[in-house]
């Protein structure tokens, strides 16, 4: 964030105003002549760009929020694929990751290690072993993860059922649902100019305010759920307006103040769990009694498949999201605040006031991830570790969509498969569960730093990318 | 470049000047063609190259560490060490260095001095010293007097004549024809990347602007005759404090009527920044009161200002006035958004966000790719005029402009001061603060010159010149005969630093506008 030039000598990109519209003008003024040099370099790189095109598409959905919309051509589309925009920059960090895991896997086995022992002698021993360990562990992340073929065959043949085609998918979508609404948490946050670093502590207020609606009130089905969801998203609010109004108020740091509630919170969960008539009276573990079947997300397979309300809770939240940010005057405030607040000042709209609502809302949406939680199929009861790692993870979903809430969605959804392809990766070719969080902290890596995906795969810069560096700079 | 010659390069903004500069100084790669020095062809890499080749630079926007002394900052990037590898700094021949250039040169800078606490001219005084410590011989300034007040610009130049003196040659980026014809040996003028003229000092100033916009261009505004109305603006014993708590404005009363312009002349940094934004709500006020139509505003938030019908442009405007990041047409919204057809309650309504755009970007002139394009990617030209279209296209009791063509270049300029005359004309009061004394008085029917949080006088546009910069240098003996004459001097940061007795830094002031 510091710009500190500590060389003494001027960097170009420290001339703000005018120096870089000067560029800019004189660059669109050659626009013509810059298309017909860049044309050789398009025709050249096509062959390699188009083979990954289909996995941009598949992966990262259709870019459409890249730089021109309409008026990019299809040509200027193919040349823009290998150039640093943000879904090729992704896809290879993903890329990378997955490499770099696979070392992992191969160092990690000391049964391959022994082969590589006499590399010199037999080195098809070593080559053969390792990539039966990593083909073995990467399949088995993605028939945990997506569909095992096996299941479809004996689907076909009648020998097996339907659910088991949609029971990876089912554990994915469970496994993403709350990382999408804290992903969506930190990212609006974010979009208001705000490092929200608190999504675990309000997803933990989330949590609690649910889990009691959810067993101390007596209500009927369809009410009890709406109430329980409500309340969690309460919780979580309350936990997100304390930050914003302090952010207003006082002008406290809100890093501080989220990371600082947030053990407040894990440590009030702590607290409540084991009061009467919450702590469950036939235990002498610390769990809570378990929430009524009437307040709980039903599931939407049935119920051997966990998959339930709450993803389509998260896609309705994206949405509405979405809409929020781009369609709504609250939005435009927040976006203004977001990227210059002396000008959204000056042009009337309330800074402080749009920082407790960014936030306010921001929690309520942790809150419902924190909800999905308890509500859902993970888990029915409060313990001390019921939040899992929701909330920080939701700040890694949130980079990696680049804080966009269809990107974050997307985001929340590779995650959750790796969650749930890990889970089946360590009990089919035991590697161990720990190697996902080690992909998912690759992915991050390399994708805060564009620069070194760049320099790896050679990609040429895009002008486009320049407005996404911004986001990384901000982390 | 000849030895000892300053040559001036002219252009509007965006036309190229400041890439080139940048190109000598390595910052930027050609992509094609080369640069002589001495007769060789020199390759320069980075500033590491220039600075061996003998080029120095002072940026536009400063490269000085704030909370470092002068000195520190001019050894920055070529620290001397003593004391083998401990490495410790060499502070003392820093300063030594320091206090010799400046002696040599007569730039007077005091080495201990921390540069946050110097006025911007004096600031620049430091690039200057610590492009010299390095041994140029060629000095690139990148618009120099663009933050400066008259008498620092007239300082400035003095320099620039003494450096020339001993041999040095300058490169002198500006777009302000006054200093050109003031100083330069040779102008050279760029439009849009090329070379499109080459002139002597004698050329005329409208030549020269037309040159560099490609056409003639009226420098005097045009207007008639004003007919104020009723007061729509009355501000009475306003007091205000700047940022850290120091009185800013001490009793200002002023009225602004309907159909005319009210021009607030004054160095920059007398209090006339923080008047504007307490007007605006941006600002508490501690005391007195401020009217529109008669109607007290004084504590209204600056929403309501605005909806009562008060168009506003910021001094500073890629700070206050722009969201860089928006696009052109989410900026022409900035702050009627949330008003129909904008927007109702809580839905926007992008489609007429974008119509609206479409409408007005003709209007205004705005050359920009699309509506959709960033704001950021404009000219300062451009931006400003984002602003006014945006300021302009509701119905409006007050119009206030501070420093609307600050960093504007001429085309955009004239444009401007068209819309604040057909602004006035419509029966708008105007109030405009400026520090370009030539545009307060070319826009202005009445000019309140203000010094240090106080209107020292109302005076017509007819007033001659060394008389207003009388009042400006706070100096009323001259205006009202009566021995209530301030001696000049450096008042708080921002002001400038006279040199001498007053009336003789004036008429100089003057040649140099």
């Amino acid at each position: 964030m510091t710009d500190v030039n500590t060389s003494g000598v001027p960097a170009p990109r420290e001339n703000p105003d005018r120096e870089h519209a000067e560029a800019e003008k004189v660059s669109t003024a050659d626009a013509s002549g810059d298309a017909g040099t860049t044309n050789g370099d398009a025709v050249h790189t096509t062959g390699e760009a188009t083979p990954l095109g289909a996995t941009a598409a598949t992966a990262g959905g259709a870019p459409t929020d890249r730089d021109g919309g309409a008026a990019l051509l299809l040509t200027l589309f193919v040349r823009n694929l290998w150039s640093a925009n943000t879904v090729t920059v992704t896809v290879l960090a993903i890329v990378l990751a997955l490499v770099i895991g696979a070392i992992l896997i191969i160092v990690s086995d000391p049964d391959v290690l022994a082969t590589f022992g006499y590399l010199a002698a037999r080195p098809s021993d070593a080559l053969n072993s390792s990539w039966a360990a990593v083909s073995d562990a990467y399949a088995n992340l993605f028939k945990g993860a997506v569909v095992d073929p096996a299941a479809v065959r004996d689907w076909i043949n009648g020998t097996g059922g339907w659910q088991p085609v949609f029971a990876p998918i089912s554990e994915t979508l469970t496994y993403a649902a709350p990382l999408v609404f804290t992903g969506l948490a930190v990212s609006l946050a974010f979009r208001g100019g705000l490092f929200n670093i608190g999504a675990q502590g309000q997803a933990t207020l989330g949590v609690i305010l649910a889990a009691l609606a959810g067993f101390l009130l007596p209500l009927p089905p369809v009410v009890h759920l709406i109430v329980a969801l409500l309340a969690g998203a309460l919780g979580g609010a309350l936990w997100g307006f304390a930050s914003g109004f302090l952010k207003a108020r006082t002008g406290a740091h809100e890093v501080i103040t989220t990371i600082m509630l947030n053990y407040v919170a894990t440590y009030f969960l702590a607290w409540i769990i084991v009061q009467d008539g919450v702590h469950a009276p036939d235990r002498t573990d610390a769990i809570s009694r378990s929430v009524d079947g009437s307040a709980q997300l039903p599931r939407l397979l049935g119920g051997d498949l966990r998959v339930h309300l709450g993803i389509v809770l998260a896609v309705a939240a994206t949405w509405a999201v979405s809409w929020l940010l781009n369609r709504s005057t609250l939005g435009f405030e927040l976006r203004a605040v977001g990227a210059n607040p002396e000008a959204a000042r000056t042009a009337g709209i309330s800074v402080a006031r749009t920082y407790v609502l960014v936030m306010a809302i921001a929690g309520a949406l942790a809150g419902l991830g924190g909800s999905n939680m308890v509500l859902g199929s993970t888990a029915t009861a409060l313990t001390p570790l019921v939040v899992a790692q929701i909330g920080f993870d939701g700040i890694l979903v949130a980079l990696l969509g680049r804080v966009k809430p269809w990107g974050v969605a997307l985001a929340a959804l590779l995650f959750g498969a790796l969650q749930a392809g890990g889970n089946r990766m360590q009990s089919y070719a035991s590697v161990s569960l720990e190697l996902v969080t080690v992909l998912q902290a690759l992915i991050v890596i390399f994708i805060a730093a564009p620069a070194l995906v760049k320099a790896i795969f050679g990609l040429r810069a895009a002008r486009v990318a320049r407005a996404q560096m911004s986001m990384a700079k901000g982390w | 470049m000849e030895p000892g010659e300053i040559h001036a390069l002219l252009g509007e903004n965006g036309a190229g000047k400041s890439t080139l500069m940048n190109v000598l100084y390595g910052l930027l790669q050609p992509d094609e063609g080369e640069i002589i020095v001495d007769g060789r062809p020199l390759r320069v890499r980075g500033p590491g190259d220039a600075i061996a080749a003998g080029i120095g630079m002072v940026h536009q926007h400063f490269m000085l560490v704030p909370v470092f002394t002068v000195a520190e900052n001019v050894m920055l990037g070529a620290e001397q060490v003593r004391g083998g590898f401990l490495g410790f700094l060499d502070r003392r021949r820093a300063r030594r260095q320091v206090i010799e250039v400046s002696t040599r040169y007569n730039l007077r800078v005091d080495p201990d001095a921390v540069v946050e606490d110097l006025p911007v001219g004096v600031q620049q005084r430091v690039e200057i010293v610590k492009a010299l410590t390095r041994d140029v011989d060629l000095l690139i300034l990148d618009e120099p007097t663009a933050v400066l007040t008259p008498q620092e610009t007239e300082e400035l130049l003095a320099v620039m004549r003494a450096l020339r003196e001993s041999g040095k040659s300058i490169v002198f980026i500006t777009h302000k024809l006054k200093e050109v014809k003031a100083i330069a040996d040779r102008i050279t003028v760029i439009r849009r990347g090329r070379v499109v003229g080459t002139a002597g000092p004698d050329a005329s100033e409208d030549e020269l602007a037309a040159l560099m916009v490609g056409r003639t261009v009226s420098l005097l505004v045009d207007k008639g005759p004003a007919r104020p109305g009723a007061p729509v603006l009355e501000i009475e014993g306003l007091v205000v404090d700047d940022d850290r708590s120091c009185r800013a404005v001490d009793g200002v009363d002023l009225t602004v009527r309907a159909g005319e312009v009210l021009g607030i002349a004054g160095v920059q940094g007398n209090g006339q920044t923080e008047l504007i934004e307490a007007l605006m709500g941006l600002r508490p006020i501690l005391r007195g009161s401020v009217r529109l139509a008669g109607e007290r505003i004084d504590g209204w938030p600056t929403k309501r200002v605005l909806r009562a019908g008060v168009g506003y442009v910021p001094e500073d405007r890629s700070v206050d006035g722009l969201v860089r990041e928006f696009s052109v047409a989410e900026n022409l919204v900035l702050d009627i958004y949330d008003q129909p057809p904008f927007g109702t309650g809580l839905v926007l309504r992008p489609d007429a966000i974008a119509a609206s755009a479409r409408k007005r970007i003709p209007e205004f002139d705005v050359r920009t790719p699309s509506a959709e394009a960033a704001v950021g990617t404009l000219s300062g030209g451009n931006q400003q005029k984002v602003i006014i279209a945006r300021e302009m296209s509701r119905p409006l009791k007050l119009f206030v402009a501070a420093q609307p063509t600050r960093g504007v270049d001429v085309g955009s300029i004239e444009f401007i001061h068209r819309r604040i005359v057909h602004e006035r004309d419509i029966g708008t009061a105007v109030l405009l603060v400026s520090s370009e004394l030539d545009e307060v008085i070319g826009l202005a029917d009445r000019i309140a010159v203000m010094y240090r949080g106080r209107i020292l006088g109302i005076v017509g546009p007819e007033t001659p010149r060394e008389e207003i910069g009388l009042l400006m240098a706070g100096i009323t003996g001259a205006v009202d005969g009566a021995g209530e004459a301030e001696p000049a001097r450096p008042a708080g940061p921002g002001t400038p630093t006279p040199t001498g007795p007053a009336p003789a830094d004036d008429p100089g002031n003057e040649e140099a506008r």
